[in-house]
């Protein structure tokens, strides 16, 4: 299988606001590969650096070291996001306009034609389960509806990888399900997806592979069974994994 | 340039969705009947005067909607996040600014058209006349100085953080022009070297926003101005417009998104 995501190397640092603090490095070294047409789940707690790999593979923060590639091209190139789709975490979308009016405009980014527009925008309302609120101002929608937009933003121009920041973070356990099929549906239909969480129970249903940082650093990569191993669940992995030892903790 | 109207399509949905333009112009109108029914005697100067207060009311509206309606743009792209899903898309960032531009100055344009239709409808029903030339030299040269403001506060939306704090520099900015922007140059003359320099040179740099004003057209019905000098002015005012939107674009390549 050839890898459609791969970093090499990847170091990110921010400069810190408040100068004391110097710099803070958000990344060190980070290998990973992703391979076509699997769901791979990126796992680690708060502030591991998931955003930010996301962020350098979106374009949005430029690595200070190493090199991150889609489908074999350097994601400095704009050409790299064509064929990919972007859920960030906790996006209000414009909350003046409607569920359709918004994938319409995001469909004229693409270039897509009229026709191929309303034939898409028709699938995806009904793929997201959006269809009866499809003329309401987004204003008006529910937290997992506003979730559920977002996905149908991303899945607008008929993506092959799908990069997915924590898409079912704040949801409650029915909006969570109705992702977790989405990304079901996804894979069947033969798209990669890409994507965090610190959800293990749902990483665990649906991944094929999951890879688990802290602190910038990959701790852990393969396949789900590989990964639980030894441990009763992939939760127990996890806290292994991340250092956590649960007999010491109060 | 399909992008560019995507995005200018938006910024105009948004402003005809949202409350604060109708309010503004709500108040505008209402202001302007009180005081056309005031005028009991029929005197020309009372009438000349009233619509003198009036063309002044149109035009802080029409700065305060062009000012707060581009400061807040960017910054609420920023703090909603929609920045975002925006920027990972095939848009790039001067087609970002670009659009932001067009729509506000579009949303202007309607905005002024608004406004221009009902002060004549107005002065038509006292004056029985329609200068219909005079309005539009009138509205073009505004619309395109509120062209200079806009990108003025685009590019101040990019620098200055808080959209807040965008607004009354801008505010400030273009009242300083408005009202003292012609004068530079003899403040400059009655002072000593390094200070007269730097006010000369303060002279020729600011946009001179004070050259589209032309309300006394309107007000004592004077002949139109010579067309040539239009197409002059409103060449002026492209290049302003270019060069702070040139600005932005530049500021903006090199911030970070997240
Ligand atoms: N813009 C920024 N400036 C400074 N530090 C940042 C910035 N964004 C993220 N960080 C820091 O980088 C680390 C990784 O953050 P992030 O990638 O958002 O983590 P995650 O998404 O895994 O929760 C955190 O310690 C966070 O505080
Ligand atoms: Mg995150």
């Amino acid at each position: 299988m050839t890898a459609i995501l791969q970093t090499q190397k990847l170091r990110v640092e921010y400069r810190s606001r408040e100068m004391r603090q110097g710099i803070k490095v958000a990344l060190l070294g980070l290998d990973l590969e992703v391979r076509a047409g699997e769901v791979f789940g990126f796992l680690g707690p708060n502030g591991a650096g998931k955003t930010t790999t996301m962020n350098v593979l979106l374009g949005f923060v430029p690595p200070t070291s190493g090199a991150a590639s889609l489908f074999g091209i350097d994601v400095r190139q704009p050409i790299a996001r064509q064929r990919i789709g972007y859920l960030p975490e906790l996006t209000y979308y414009y909350k003046f306009l409607t569920a359709e009016e918004l994938l319409r405009f995001y469909a004229k980014i693409f270039g897509l034609a009229r026709g191929e527009t309303d034939k898409r925008i028709a699938e995806l309302l009904k793929l997201v389960e959006l269809e009866h609120a499809a003329k309401r101002p987004i204003k008006s929608y529910s937290k997992g509806m506003q979730q559920r937009v977002g996905l149908a933003q991303a899945l607008i121009n008929n993506p092959d990888l799908l990069i997915l920041d924590e898409p079912t973070s704040g949801l409650d356990p029915l909006g969570r399900m109705k992702v977790r099929e989405i990304i079901q549906r996804l894979k069947h239909d033969g798209k990669t997806v890409f994507f965090s969480s610190h959800e293990l129970g749902e990483v665990e249903t649906v991944c094929d592979r999951v890879a688990i940082i802290h602190q910038g650093e990959l701790k852990a990569i393969g396949g789900v069974h590989e990964i639980t191993g030894k441990h009763a669940s992939l939760e127990k992995a996890f806290l292994e994994i991340i250092g956590f030892n649960s007999s010491t903790a109060p | 340039m399909k992008n560019i109207f995507a995005v200018a399509g938006v910024v105009i949905k948004e402003l005809y969705r949202r409350k604060d333009f109708y309010v503004l112009f709500i108040i505008t109108v209402l202001i302007c009947l009180v005081m056309a029914s005031v005028n009991i005697f029929n005197d020309p100067k009372i009438a000349r005067y009233l619509k003198e207060i009036c063309l002044l009311l149109v035009w802080i509206s029409s700065l305060v909607i062009a000012i707060t309606t581009t400061a807040r743009q960017i910054p609420a792209e920023r703090e909603n996040r929609t920045l975002l899903p925006l920027l990972a898309k095939p848009l790039t960032r001067p087609q970002l600014i670009f659009g932001k531009f067009f729509g506000c100055w579009f949303a202007c344009g309607l905005a002024l058209l608004c406004f221009y239709i009902f002060f004549g409808a107005l002065a038509a029903a006292r004056e029985h006349q329609w200068p219909l030339l005079d309005y539009f030299q009138a509205a073009v040269m505004h619309w395109f100085m509120l062209g200079i403001v806009v990108a003025m506060t685009l590019l101040g939306s990019l620098v200055f953080a808080a959209p807040s704090s965008n607004s009354t520099i801008c505010f400030v900015i273009i009242g300083g022009i408005l009202f003292v922007g012609r004068h530079l140059d003899q403040v400059a003359t009655s002072m000593h070297e390094p200070l007269r320099a730097i006010v000369n040179a303060l002279y020729f740099t600011i946009p001179h926003l004070e050259f589209y004003d032309l309300r006394d057209l309107i007000i004592h019905n004077w002949p139109l101005i010579e067309w040539k000098y239009i197409v002059l002015a409103l060449l002026y005012a492209t290049a302003y417009i270019f060069a702070f939107l040139l600005g932005a674009c530049l500021v903006f390549r090199r911030k970070p998104v997240n």
